[in-house]
């Protein structure tokens, strides 16, 4: 029973990690396609995208969209739950519903639905447009974390803080936020890896500057080649960090 | 910095409930109030409402004279220690303390001086670095104190503060509350439903219940003559006796109900009652507790505390009197 149970973690982790797994070991490809057999070792295909003008220029413009849109939504995000969590309004329920919804609609509509409403408001497809798109889909995803982080603690907390003199913007500022580093660093993370991610709306609504998953798009378009493997591990090795760093500074922090 | 409190009329409704009925209240400046009760008899809720956490429906709060409708805890001269302490737990203790100086502008330097003075105060002097998931639940609740007290709040306010501790600590904290109260000579109203709690800290009580003041006087007073039968019950074990049901005490008349404590009923106190029969009797420690028959009434059973160290067994007589008594209306 012992064995069998390690084999089906070893499926199971083969399943998942293999086609990264394989895009990793084909980026080093010494061989113009990257498949099977694997002919040797090299660095060239990095070498290549790091000199690569517009890949680059994608890199950067795909980490700009995640850190902005992704400081955007955690900033409504809070203070939705915020509101939300401490204020008794009519309809409150409703409202979280609402503020949850665009979660389980597909990004494709979300995408559709942008670029109908900029295209009617004279807004070009922009990397703004796109960032706006990722708020959109990272705001109700900020919100649930904090939402259900937020806890009688607090509230005592932010009470007290209120009768020592705070106004409301400090109480928030100096109590509510920093109470809640931690979730809110993990809904920061998480965002920007679903932005850094995103394809469909950022292919929808950038034109002239994309994003990195669009750039990696255009240039499958011309074949398989260890190039796009190379950029893929980049991404992979940035989603990675990412989680890594959450792991270590956040969450083990707290146990 | 200290001020009376003046509290006139004051009612508050939920709706159709209300928690208080017409309260009416007066707490000198540097006085030392505790406001006693059961759970839900509206005791909190009158200290949020001096506090500003809440507003009353009807009636008004006046500190040092100025009247406080409509004006927000943070701009009452008064702050609260919550039961809960809610402290800052990302903060370090003098950062805790200091956190009110901070919102009134005082800077960094005069402000941690400041701490480290006000934990010096509660017994914390040099722990200001620390950070409160390192405290035990008493120097937390200490941690509180100072830092409601940093302001100079010319009203602090004590939402049952020792409730979380355990008895030994509590006894102890009630002390130190009591000699810090008369070093800063600020007013302190405190909550609690512990009434050993209330005669060990307070200058005067007020016994509430059902949204109403039963009972106010200092502590001697309230326990040995209370106004009602209610302060009667709620201060402490008592025996009631309806003068209307025995003929044991026919110089008190044949109304209203005669309130003993177990431990005014004495060898050859002044009320006398007579020869009383042990019907079972217990070793307690500080008292020897028993339950007596009076030979003159056999209908009644009477709890008393003799003293420590007396001899009794089950069966004996003694002759028994009331030394402290109160005749209340039923």
């Amino acid at each position: 029973m012992k064995a069998l149970s390690w084999l089906y973690l070893a499926l199971a982790y083969a399943f998942i990690l293999l086609p990264v797994g394989v895009l990793v070991v084909f980026s080093f490809q010494d061989g113009r396609l990257p498949v099977p057999p694997f002919q040797g070792a090299t660095l060239k295909w990095y070498g290549q995208v790091l000199a690569d003008r517009d890949l680059t220029a994608a890199l950067l413009n795909s980490a700009m969209v995640a850190v902005v849109s992704s400081a955007v939504a955690l900033v409504l995000g809070f203070l939705a739950a915020h509101g939300l969590a401490r204020v008794r309004l009519p309809g409150s329920v409703l409202m979280r519903g609402v503020l949850i919804a665009p979660m389980t609609v597909s990004y494709l509509i979300i995408a559709l639905g942008l670029l109908n409403q900029f295209n009617q408001m004279g807004l070009r497809p922009s990397l703004w447009a796109t960032g706006v798109g990722h708020v959109v889909i990272n705001l109700p995803l900020c919100f649930a974390i904090l939402y259900a982080a937020m806890g009688d603690h607090q509230k005592s907390a932010e009470r007290a803080a209120r009768d020592l003199g705070a106004s409301e913007w400090r109480v928030l500022t100096l109590v509510s936020a920093p109470m809640l580093a931690a979730p809110m660093a993990a809904a920061f993370f998480l965002s920007v890896t679903f932005s850094w991610d995103e394809f469909i709306i950022a292919f929808l609504l950038t034109r002239f500057d994309v994003t990195l998953p669009v750039e990696i798009w255009s240039l499958l378009k011309s074949g398989l080649s260890p190039k796009t493997n190379a950029v893929g591990s980049l991404v992979f090795l940035v989603s990675v960090t990412a989680v890594l760093a959450l792991e270590l500074f956040v969450f083990r922090g707290k146990k | 910095m200290t001020a009376g409190v003046s509290v006139q009329a004051v009612s508050r409704r939920y709706g159709a409930a209300a928690v208080l009925e017409d309260v009416s209240l007066e707490i000198a400046a540097g006085e030392f109030v505790v406001l006693l009760g059961p759970s839900g008899c509206g005791k909190t809720t009158l200290l949020n409402m001096i506090g500003g956490f809440d507003e009353p429906t009807a009636g008004q709060i006046l500190i040092g004279g100025r009247n406080m409708a409509g004006i927000p805890p943070k701009d009452r001269p008064t702050t609260t220690v919550f039961q809960d302490y809610a402290l800052f737990p990302h903060m370090t203790l003098a950062d805790n303390v200091a956190f009110g100086l901070r919102m009134r502008g005082v800077a960094r330097v005069e402000r941690l001086a400041r701490a480290a003075e006000m934990l010096a105060l509660v017994g914390l002097d040099g722990r200001g670095e620390r950070r409160p998931h390192e405290l035990s639940g008493g120097q937390r609740q200490r941690v509180a104190l100072a830092r409601a007290l940093a302001v100079e709040p010319d009203v602090l306010l004590l939402d049952e503060p020792l409730g979380a501790l355990d008895l030994k600590l509590r006894r102890q904290m009630q002390d130190e509350l009591k000699a810090i109260q008369r070093r800063v000579g600020t007013t302190f109203v405190h909550v609690t439903h512990d009434q050993e709690e209330a005669m060990a800290i307070a200058d005067r009580i007020v016994v509430m219940n059902a949204g109403r003041i039963e009972d106010e006087g200092p502590p001697k007073r309230v326990y040995l003559r209370p106004k009602s039968l209610f302060t009667a019950g709620f201060m402490g074990e008592v025996n009631r006796i309806s003068l209307a049901t025995t003929r044991l005490f026919p110089q008190l008349g044949a109304t209203g109900v005669l309130c003993l404590r177990p431990e005014s009923v004495v060898e050859g106190g002044a009320l006398r009652i007579g020869p009383c029969r042990i019907a079972d009797v217990a070793f307690f420690g500080t008292h020897v507790r028993a339950h007596v028959v009076p030979e003159a009434a056999p209908d009644l059973r009477l709890v008393v505390h003799l003293p420590q160290g007396s001899d009794v067994t089950e069966g004996q007589v003694m002759d028994l009197g009331a030394r402290d008594f109160v005749v209340l209306e039923a």
